[in-house]
């Protein structure tokens, strides 16, 4: 490595609050950074069986050799035993924290122990302050924990700030963590693992600078990145209409779920697609650091007060298209305010978004089936009414009676606990993302270690299937989805944005790694992913996973997708060939 | 001669890509050597300050100078004697825009010396390079 800074992990015990820095060139070296060093590091520091809501349980966020030097190297690796599915808890996000851990000077914090009294961390200089966050808990917006963190702390431009709202303080098993505002560490709980540590928030600050092995040709290789992430229309949709752009792809090709996934198609949906908000609702764009392409949309929702309709409140709210889906197709939430609302609401009391709606959506289901009582929930859910959708949602954070607190443990608790598990939309303990395309994107979902449609996109194959009218065998599908698994643990220990994917091709990225001083071939990229994913699939079976007791939703069966009804032998088989093959695949 | 100047704030999206494109003039990555700053208006839900030297035609910097290492540019701005400047940090106070930064390697200012490099790295064209515009003032 040209640069040793990287090779630098900041241990932070909360329990004595006290921090010092191991230096782990090994590591580095070997596993590049981000999801490589951070699954090392979690099956390192995590012991077996630990609780992911006791102190054992370890925060490692890790960046990579590419991030602050290269563009859409823009991400953060957040890694930890996951309150939702009891085992691999990885998450990632943008905003500036990668930029800012980077050049603060460390590779990977990992966070140990528990606070007896909330805290919140203020990093930078070489130096760790614990600061007396009580005034901070129980706050009921998590806009303005930020407002007041960034009064009180120094270094605007060159800091994240990552912090939980409400739900992460009450334990909800999908509290998001928000780094500065709009970016998450959206899945898989980690809000719910800094709320036990009593964790309100870090702040990490830095502005160094990083050695490259050779300035000109470092300039060079910037320049071509540059250009092609500028220049290349793989961008446009990112950049024009966001992510937000699929509603109208997925509901014309009848694969958006609807109404709990009863349905994959609504006239309606047009309402709430990314044209429709770009016209009448977006305020704003902007970026992560070191990100020329701005995806993140930000709508502006104007509201007038009850009490003085002569008072208004404009509230900016990020939407994306998982959020579109989760918090309106699956609801049947076809009001784009009242959606905006929703979405609001989950930023405020700081939830995974996806998580949420699908939480909802069955609950919606179940009463509507009579499963659960209006007693139980305090109020009739049905599909479409925002205003009672917000309570609900204040509810599954204030957990006031044992439907509440089943509805905070996720679908799969609370399914498996009133009944209606036919239609509860999780894999592996994990809600469902938004995409009904097909076989390809369900074996994704099964066998994909984080559950996401993020893990190997297969959601892409059944598209290119359903294009050219081809479809893709099971084995064969196994092997591209596997394959892309693979390549995504390089990318995501770089720490590459998966919206670049197209740009940063094997070549390029071994290029980019070149100019600073990793000398690596493409067979060896390849073998450091395989190993990668390995890892965290061992650590997946060592904390109990087994994906012979993977369950499959009924939903998804009865349901047609644009490529025909899906079959669980063939789903059942595309799991065994994935797992089989992802845990055998090793370095050599 | 030519100098930076800012077109239009509500364009940018606080990507800070002219922050490491100014970084990059010295071959490091990073951030440490940047002229260039780029910071939310008060959380990114407002929108970004652009800070960068505007290349005034008679400079508060200079004027406090006890060394005369800083001297006028031909086109707006200031140039900085390495050799002369004693790190004294006068210019950063004077400064109204906040727009020196600062060497910790070196103990001296950082400078804009109006290259472009940052008006080449902007997608949104919030930046722009333009002949001094000489207002006498």
């Amino acid at each position: 490595m040209a640069d040793d800074s990287l090779s630098r992990v900041l241990y932070v015990d909360l329990t004595n609050h006290r921090f010092w820095i191991d230096d782990r060139p090994d590591l580095f070296e070997k596993y590049l950074g981000g999801s490589g060093v951070a699954a090392n590091l979690l099956l390192q520091e995590c012991p077996k069986s630990a609780d992911p809501l006791g102190p054992e349980n370890p925060i490692i966020f890790a960046v990579g050799p590419l991030n602050g030097v290269y563009p859409l190297a823009s991400k953060t690796v957040a890694m930890f035993k996951s309150p939702l599915t009891g085992n691999l808890g990885e998450s990632h996000a943008g905003g500036r924290s990668s930029t800012a851990i980077r050049l603060a000077g460390y590779g990977a914090i990992v966070v140990k122990g528990a606070s007896a009294t909330p805290v919140y961390l203020s990093i930078q200089d070489g130096n760790v302050g614990f600061r007396i966050a009580s005034a901070l808990w129980g706050m009921g917006n998590s806009y303005t924990v930020g407002r007041v963190i960034r009064e009180r702390e120094a270094g605007s431009g060159l800091r994240t700030m990552m912090r939980i709202g409400r739900a992460g303080e009450k334990l909800v098993s999908y509290a998001s963590v928000i780094t500065e505002t709009y970016r998450h560490f959206g899945r898989l709980g980690l809000g719910a693992v800094f709320g036990s540590k009593r964790l309100k928030a870090i702040v990490v600050t830095g502005n160094r600078s990083i050695r490259v092995k050779d300035p000109k040709e470092y300039r060079e290789v910037y320049r071509e990145i540059f250009e092609s992430l500028t220049r290349s229309s793989a961008m446009k949709k990112y950049h024009e209409l966001g992510t937000a752009m699929n509603v109208n792809v997925l509901n014309e090709s009848r694969s958006l779920p609807t109404r709990n996934l009863q349905k994959t198609f609504s006239e309606r949906a047009e309402n709430i697609s990314g044209e429709s908000y770009s016209v009448n609702y977006l305020g704003r764009r902007i970026a992560c650091s070191h990100c020329p392409v701005s995806c993140i949309h930000l709508a502006t929702l104007r509201e007038s007060y009850t009490s003085d309709p002569f008072f208004f409140k404009t509230s900016m709210i990020s939407y994306d298209y998982e959020l579109i889906y989760a918090l309106g197709s699956l609801l049947e939430v076809f009001s784009p305010s009242g959606l905006l609302k929703l979405m609001d609401e989950v930023e405020i009391q700081g939830m995974d978004a996806i998580s949420t709606g699908v939480t909802l959506a069955w609950a919606t289901e179940a009463q509507e089936k009579g499963f659960i009582s209006e007693g139980e929930i305090g109020l009739k859910l049905s599909w479409g009414d925002v205003e009672n959708y917000l309570k609900a949602i204040r509810m599954i954070v204030e957990q006031p009676n044992d439907f509440y607190q089943s509805l905070a443990k996720g679908v799969d608790y609370a399914s498996s606990k009133y009944d209606g598990r036919d239609f509860a939309l999780t894999f592996g303990g994990n809600e469902m993302p938004g995409y009904h395309t097909g076989p390809a994107a369900h074996i994704g979902y099964l066998t994909g270690a984080r559950h996401s449609h993020l893990d190997n996109a297969g959601y892409s194959l059944d598209q290119k299937a359903l294009t050219s009218k081809k479809p893709i065998q099971v084995e064969e599908m196994v092997d591209l989805l596997l394959a892309e698994e693979q390549w995504r643990q390089v990318l995501s220990s770089l720490v590459i944005c998966f919206f670049a994917r197209g740009n940063y091709t094997p070549e390029v990225v071994l290029k980019a790694l070149s100019t600073v001083g990793y000398d690596l071939d493409q067979e060896g990229l390849r073998m450091i992913g395989q190993e990668i994913l390995k890892f965290k699939n061992e650590f997946k079976v060592r904390e109990g996973f087994r994906h012979r007791s993977l369950q499959i939703p009924k939903r998804i069966l009865q349901t047609p997708t644009p490529l025909g009804n899906l079959s669980e032998d063939m789903l059942r088989k595309g799991v065994e060939l994935y797992l089989t093959k992802a845990l055998a695949t090793a370095r050599t | 001669m030519s100098r930076i100047s800012v077109r239009d704030t509500n364009l940018c999206v606080g990507c800070q890509c002219c922050m490491f494109a100014c970084a990059r003039r010295f071959g490091e990555a990073g951030l440490e050597r940047s002229a260039i700053s780029i910071r939310s208006a008060g959380g990114v839900e407002r929108g970004f300050i652009v800070v960068v030297c505007r290349g005034c035609s008679n400079p508060p910097c200079m004027k406090v100078c006890p060394t005369d290492a800083l001297k006028a540019r031909a086109c707006g701005g200031v140039i900085l004697d390495q050799k002369n400047c004693i790190g004294c940090g006068n210019c950063v106070d004077a400064c109204t825009l906040g727009a020196i930064f600062w060497d910790d390697e070196k103990n001296k200012p950082l400078i804009c010396v109006h290259c472009g490099m940052c008006v080449e790295h902007c997608a949104y064209d919030v930046l722009k390079i333009e002949p001094r515009r000489d207002d006498g003032i």
